[in-house]
């Protein structure tokens, strides 16, 4: 392997997070339900996968790393669940809801790794590092480049397919374009249609915070995540909500943030300019979308068919 | 100092940043506005008094916090009112892109290791005769003179949102922006100024962490106050004097582990951490009554 392969797959590597919480950022907006949550949701689920990879490594064997995969993606779910819940019965905005849980989220993984989950010396806020089985297999020997990277690419198509061709992603979109015209007219249970979405939109992200477990870090610490749950935002709306085009986006965040890093390494220039770039290219996407007022909201208008 | 004071004195410091940005974002919020950007303007408003409090003392400081804060505000105003862009989109953008910038400059002008620098700070300047009340003396009036002027700041912007003429044009903007068009309000022109004043204050927010409290700065050092300040905007129940009331009781809340760490009970510290957040949800589902934001806040009726 090159140094510029490896640089590749590390890219490939940083893309992987950001696609699945920008899969669930836009999947949570196609509905009209601003998720700005990922971020907790992911930690949560990266909570959850570890502490079911820890606790099942010794006597599940090859099935640890499929539970803990789903543990996190539930752990996320229901992590998004409370915002949904607080907004279907009380009406609390989401936007402030699920930041609001991203806090909670943080202090949550670290009462988790210096406390239940601290590994056993009791020296280093983390989790001990985990068994070979939990750990994703590779796709490239001698990268870092982990089967998480498949798993995302696949939901991406997946979701592609959903939104596209299935009622219930017609439904999807319906609600998210016009939530009062499809209530009178497409006769959607509006509420309950955006509770599930916010649920599936967790499920995701807490999926990526379980991939990064069990694909990258092989232990829990604090700032696992240098907040991709945000970086999400920006990944989903350049790609204008579209699931292949956050594959795009995604792949693109992961090789400017990984530039980044080695520009800042080589050439001392700061890395914190890639979230400049993204949000200059978010602020971008707005005048763009302004310029051809071809837009509601932020979803292109259907053709009508 | 007892426990007690000690409680008292921490919720008066957690509440002066909170509540100056919350202030600000009620004015905003009250023209329709929901800045999401606050968060922006607060770490860019802490960086403006780092760099201008090392040019003038802290009154220049806080001064260029609030100029600095309006400014990356006015960015914000640039794509709501006049592009009628999304505002949560907007903000959230806003905010990104305002803690990349502040790093960077940070990185660039201090050193990639961003050694800590400390400015000289705002000292407790305490009020004679009221700073002597037994028990809430000192927590109210021994503290820097800014949170003096928010003591001030609040009747202030009561008085005048529901007192004055152009405060009622604001509110009615707030619940219906074609009405108040239509009564001869100028619509972008106030929610631009209310953009810059939420904008102003939540930058001198910033400014208050640097000058008062920190001493110095350090990225990413606003910390969630920006969007803890527009969850206190709705608890407060888009009222400044609710908004204070708001702010103090988050401030309380989060100040509870001094009280408590005192009494030695034996409770992850993590938990009070979270607690306020915790609080806040709660709060929100609306425990104290509904909660019934403007007419318009968030959305665009084509005008």
């Amino acid at each position: 392997m090159t140094a510029e392969g490896a640089l590749v797959a590390d890219a490939l590597v940083r893309a992987v997070p950001l696609i699945l919480t920008g899969l669930a950022v836009g999947l949570s907006f196609r509905a009209g339900v601003f998720n700005l949550g990922a971020e907790g949701q992911l930690l949560v689920g990266a909570a959850a996968s570890a502490a079911v990879s820890i606790r099942l490594s010794t006597f599940a064997g090859f099935l640890v790393l499929p539970i803990a995969l789903i543990a996190g993606a539930a752990a996320g779910a229901f992590w998004a669940a409370i915002a949904a819940e607080l907004k279907r019965r009380f009406h609390v905005l989401e936007i402030i809801s699920t930041i609001m849980l991203n806090f909670i989220a943080i202090h949550l993984v670290s009462f988790l790794v210096r406390g239940p989950l601290q590994e056993p010396t009791h020296i280093y806020p983390q989790t001990v590092t985990l068994a070979h089985p939990a750990r994703l297999p590779l796709i490239i020997a001698n990268t870092r480049l982990h089967a998480g990277f498949i798993i995302a690419i696949a939901l991406a198509f997946s979701l592609a397919w959903i939104i596209r061709r299935t009622e219930v992603g017609f439904r999807i979109r319906a609600i998210g374009a016009s939530p009062m015209a499809a209530e009178s007219a497409a006769m959607i249970d509006v509420n309950r249609l955006s509770w599930v979405v916010f649920c599936y939109s967790g499920a995701i992200a807490g999926l990526a915070g379980a991939i990064e477990v069990n694909g990258v870090t092989f232990a829990l610490y604090e700032n696992i995540s240098p907040g991709y749950g945000y970086t999400a935002i920006a990944v989903a709306l350049i790609a204008g909500l579209n699931p292949l085009g956050i594959v795009a986006s995604g792949i693109f965040f992961g090789v400017l943030e990984t530039s980044a890093s080695a520009f800042q390494r080589d050439f001392a220039i700061p890395s914190s300019i890639a979230g400049m770039i993204e949000a200059s290219l978010i602020l971008a996407s707005l005048v763009f979308a302004a310029a051809q007022k071809r837009y509601t909201l932020f979803v292109r208008r259907e053709k009508p068919a | 100092m007892s426990a007690i004071e000690a409680f008292l004195e921490g919720t008066i410091r957690t509440a002066t940043p909170l509540a100056l940005a919350a202030l600000g974002e009620t004015v905003t919020e009250r023209a329709g506005i929901i800045n999401i950007g606050l968060e922006g303007a607060i770490i860019v408003g802490a960086f403006g008094a780092f760099v201008s409090t090392g040019v003038g003392g802290v009154w220049l400081g806080l001064a260029g916090a609030g100029a600095s804060g309006a400014l990356i505000s006015a960015v914000f105003a640039f794509f709501v009112v006049r592009l009628r862009a999304d505002q949560i989109i907007s903000g959230t953008a806003i905010s990104l892109f305002s803690l990349g910038l502040t790093a960077t400059l940070y990185r660039q002008m201090y050193g990639a290791t961003g050694a800590a620098l400390s400015i000289p700070t705002m000292i407790a300047a305490s009020v004679p005769v009221l700073s002597s009340i037994p028990l809430i003396g000192r927590a109210l009036f021994d503290q820097p003179p800014i949170t003096y002027l928010l003591y001030l700041l609040a009747p202030s912007i009561w008085w005048w949102m529901y007192r004055t003429h152009s405060g009622l044009a604001l509110r009615a903007i707030g619940e219906d922006p074609r009405a108040a068009a239509a009564a001869g309000v100028g619509v972008p022109r106030t929610q631009l100024l209310a953009v810059l004043f939420g904008g102003c204050l939540g930058g001198i927010a910033g400014g208050v962490l640097v000058v008062a409290q920190s001493g110095s700065f350090a990225e990413g050092m606003s910390a969630g106050r920006g969007f803890i300040a527009i969850a206190v905007v709705v608890l407060g129940r888009w009222h400044p004097l609710g908004v204070i009331a708001a702010a103090l009781t988050f401030a309380a809340v989060s100040a509870l582990q001094y009280l408590f760490q005192a009494m030695g009970w034996a409770i992850p510290y993590q938990a009070f951490l979270a607690l306020p957040y915790v609080l806040t949800l709660l709060g929100l589902t609306g425990i104290t009554g509904r909660a019934v934001p403007p007419g318009s806040l968030g959305k665009w009726p084509t005008m």
